[in-house]
C-alpha cells in the first residue's frame, strides 16, 4: 500500500472487529486495538504482502494513574518497503498480563524487559523477563508517575563497612516543583491582535 | 579415564577498554568459542526520560546531548523536529542548513571515533592518534557555534540558539578541503591491511532478514545490503535539497560496516560543502515570540519582548495535546523521539528510541560460535555508546 488512506482501508477491511480505531496524523497511522488481538494483528501486519511492517521500532508504555485502565502500551512499526510508520496501542489495567511479541520479533525481548522494568507491566511467554536498566536489587518502577523524581534510596560507599551501601534518600531541601502556569490567559480580543502582530513581524 | 568438561563463564567488563564504556558482558565459553553472551546494561542509567518529564521543553534539550555524547547535535535534532511538527512551525532556511551542517559534523565525529577505536580494538594504534586530531578540530567548531565542545545545547524548536560567529563558515570550508586527505590516510592504514582484514572480514555477519528482525538501523542495516537511510527516505529539514549517496555493504560483516562508515564520512564532507555554498544570510530561528526568546536588545526596548522573555524562561512554551514519533538518521542508526504532550509546558512522556539498544541486544546472536578474540571486533563494529543505550 503506497498510501496511508489505502492502508487504513485495507487494515479495517481485513481485520474488521479486531481494530477499534484508526487515525492518520503527522503522516503516520495510529491504530487502536484490544489487548487480546495483539498477536493476530501484529502477525497480519508483519506478513501481509501489501502492508509488510517488517520492523518493530520500539515498545513503550504511558502511565495515566487517574484512569481505570492505567497503562497505554504502544508499539511502533516501520515498513521499509512502503516507507510507512504505524503506531499501535491499547489500554490495560495495572495488574493485567499481556502477551509477548518475542516469538514474532526477536528484538521485542529487551524492549519488553524495559517496559517491565520501568512500568511493572508483566509479559506472558517472555523467555527472560528480568530488569534491564535499573540496578541489581532495585525496587519500584521508575517511570510510573507516582514514583518520585529523587527516588527512594541512594547509594554511597561506606567507610566503616568498607562496601557500597543503599540507604533512604536524605535531602537537605525537598525537590521543588514550581507551578509557573498562570491561569490568566489574557482577554481574547487582545490575544488575537497580538498574535496577528506577531505573525507580521 | 573420562574427564568432565564444563563451560567457562567469563565476565567481560564493566571496566574494560574494549567494552566501549560500562558494558558487563557475561560470556559462556567452550574452550575459546563463545556459546552465549548476556549483556548486562544500565550501569550508566540516569533516568533521562523521567527527568525530561519534569522539565520544560527548552530545559529538556541538554539531556539529549548526553545520550550519544560523541554526536550530540544529532539527538537534539530529533527532539526539536518532534516539537516543531506538533506546533506546526516553519524553520528558516538558514537555520535548516546550519542544523544539517552540524548534524553531518556530528556524523563525522562519531564515525572517526568508531572507525579508529575499532582499529584500536584489533591492534592498530596509529589511526586513533590521527583521527582524534581531526575530532579536536571539529569540536572547536562546536565550541565556536554553541560555546561548548561536547554538550552543545544549540538546537531549539524553530531554529538554532544563535547565528554562526564570523569566520566559522570559512574555517569549516577549509576543514572540508583538508579532511578527505586524512580519510585517505586512514584508509591506507586499514582498508587493505592484512591484520585488519583478518580480524574483520566474515566476522559478525548479519543477513538481510535478521537485520530487519533485530530492529537494526543505520550502518548496521546498510552494511547488510538494505539501502535504507532516513535522510533519503523520510527527509527532514533541507536534506531534500542536497545531493548525496548512500553507501551500502554486500556481506554484512564487520569489514563492510567499516567500509560504509568510511564512505559515509566522504559523503558528509560533500554535504557540509553544499550547505556552506547554499547557506545565505537570514534569520536563524522562528519569529514566533511565543516560542523563541527575543534578543537582548529587544528586551531593553520592548515591554512585549520582556514579558515573552520572562514567560519563556519560567513557564516555557506550551505544546498542544498530541502524540508523535519523529526519527532522524543519527550516525549510529535511527534515533527517535516518541513525544506525548498534554497541553502544558512539560512533556507528559518522552520515550527515546536509541539505535544502540537494539544493536547491543543482538550481541548473543552475532557472537555465537565466534572466538573470544572476535568479541571486541564485533562490539566495535556495532558502534555502541552507553550514553544512549542506558539513557
Amino acid at each position: 500500500m503506497k498510501n496511508l488512506i489505502d492502508l487504513e482501508k485495507k487494515i479495517n477491511s481485513e481485520l474488521t472487529t479486531k481494530i477499534k480505531n484508526t487515525l492518520i496524523k503527522h503522516n503516520q497511522i495510529y491504530v487502536e486495538i484490544d489487548k487480546e488481538n495483539l498477536l493476530d494483528v501484529v502477525l497480519f501486519i508483519k506478513t501481509n504482502q501489501d502492508i509488510k511492517f517488517r520492523q518493530l521500532i520500539d515498545i513503550t508504555a504511558i502511565d495515566y494513574p487517574e484512569e481505570t485502565q492505567r497503562f497505554k502500551i504502544v508499539y511502533l512499526f516501520l515498513s521499509h518497503e512502503f516507507n510507512q510508520r504505524m503506531i499501535l496501542s491499547y489500554f490495560i489495567n495495572e495488574k493485567e498480563v499481556i502477551s509477548s511479541l518475542t516469538s514474532v520479533f526477536p528484538s521485542a525481548n529487551w524492549m519488553e524487559r524495559e517496559v517491565f522494568d520501568m512500568y511493572g507491566v508483566n509479559f506472558k511467554d517472555h523467555p527472560d523477563l528480568r530488569r534491564i536498566l535499573t540496578d541489581y536489587g532495585f525496587e519500584g518502577h521508575p517511570l510510573r508517575k507516582d514514583f518520585p523524581l529523587t527516588g527512594h534510596s541512594e547509594v554511597r560507599y561506606s567507610e566503616e563497612k568498607k562496601k557500597v551501601i543503599n540507604e533512604p534518600v536524605k535531602l537537605e531541601q525537598n525537590y521543588r516543583n514550581f507551578d509557573y502556569e498562570s491561569p490568566w490567559e489574557g482577554t481574547k480580543y487582545l490575544k488575537e491582535i497580538t498574535e496577528s502582530n506577531d505573525k507580521k513581524n | 579415564m573420562t574427564k568432565k568438561i564444563k563451560n567457562l563463564n567469563l565476565n567481560f567488563g564493566p571496566q574494560h577498554p574494549a567494552a566501549h564504556g560500562v558494558l558487563r558482558l557475561i560470556l559462556e565459553l567452550d574452550g575459546e568459542v563463545v556459546e552465549k553472551a548476556d549483556p548486562h546494561i544500565g550501569l550508566l542509567h540516569r533516568g533521562t526520560e523521567k527527568l525530561i518529564e519534569n522539565k520544560t521543553y527548552m530545559q529538556a534539550v541538554p539531556y539529549f546531548d548526553r545520550l550519544d555524547y560523541v554526536a550530540p547535535m544529532n539527538q537534539e535534532h530529533a527532539f526539536a523536529l518532534a516539537i516543531e511538527r506538533i506546533l506546526e512551525i516553519d524553520v528558516p532556511i538558514r537555520a535548516q542548513y546550519i542544523r544539517v551542517m552540524f548534524c553531518e559534523i556530528g556524523r563525522i565525529l562519531s564515525h572517526i571515533l568508531n572507525v579508529t577505536t575499532q582499529a584500536l580494538d584489533v591492534g592498530a594504534l596509529t589511526p586513533s592518534l590521527w583521527g582524534f586530531e581531526e575530532r579536536e578540530t571539529l569540536m572547536t567548531f562546536y565550541e565556536r557555534a554553541s560555546g561548548s565542545r561536547l554538550h552543545a545545547n544549540y538546537f531549539r524548536a524553530g531554529g538554532v540558539h544563535q547565528d554562526l560567529p564570523a569566520g566559522l563558515e570559512r574555517d569549516i570550508g577549509k576543514f572540508c578541503e583538508t579532511f578527505p586527505k586524512i580519510i585517505n590516510d586512514l584508509e591506507n592504514l586499514l582498508t587493505d591491511n592484512r591484520i585488519f582484514k583478518q580480524r574483520n572480514v566474515d566476522i559478525g555477519i548479519v543477513t538481510k532478514e535478521d537485520a530487519l528482525d533485530y530492529s537494526f538501523s543505520g550502518v548496521m542495516i546498510r552494511g547488510s545490503g538494505i539501502p535504507w537511510d532516513l535522510r533519503k527516505s523520510q527527509p527532514y529539514d533541507c536534506y531534500e535539497q542536497l545531493k548525496f549517496k548512500i553507501p551500502v555493504g554486500k556481506n554484512g560483516d564487520c569489514y563492510d560496516r567499516y567500509l560504509c562508515r568510511i564512505e559515509e564520512m566522504k559523503e558528509s564532507v560533500s554535504i557540509i560543502k553544499q550547505c556552506l555554498t547554499k547557506m545565505e544570510k537570514g534569520p536563524i530561528k522562528t519569529f514566533d515570540g511565543k516560542i523563541s526568546p527575543p534578543s537582548k536588545t529587544e528586551i531593553k526596548q520592548s515591554m512585549e519582548a520582556l514579558i515573552h522573555h520572562f514567560k519563556l524562561f519560567t513557564e516555557g512554551y506550551r505544546v498542544p495535546k498530541d502524540e508523535i514519533y519523529t526519527a532522524v538518521e543519527a550516525p549510529k542508526g535511527e534515533f527517535g523521539v516518541y513525544l506525548i504532550s498534554d497541553g502544558s509546558s512539560k512533556p507528559y512522556k518522552c520515550k527515546i528510541r536509541a539505535p544502540g539498544f537494539s544493536h547491543l541486544q543482538s550481541m548473543d546472536y552475532l557472537i555465537k560460535g565466534h572466538m573470544l578474540a572476535d568479541v571486541p571486533a564485533v562490539l566495535g563494529s556495532l558502534d555502541i555508546v552507553f550514553g544512549e543505550v542506558d539513557r
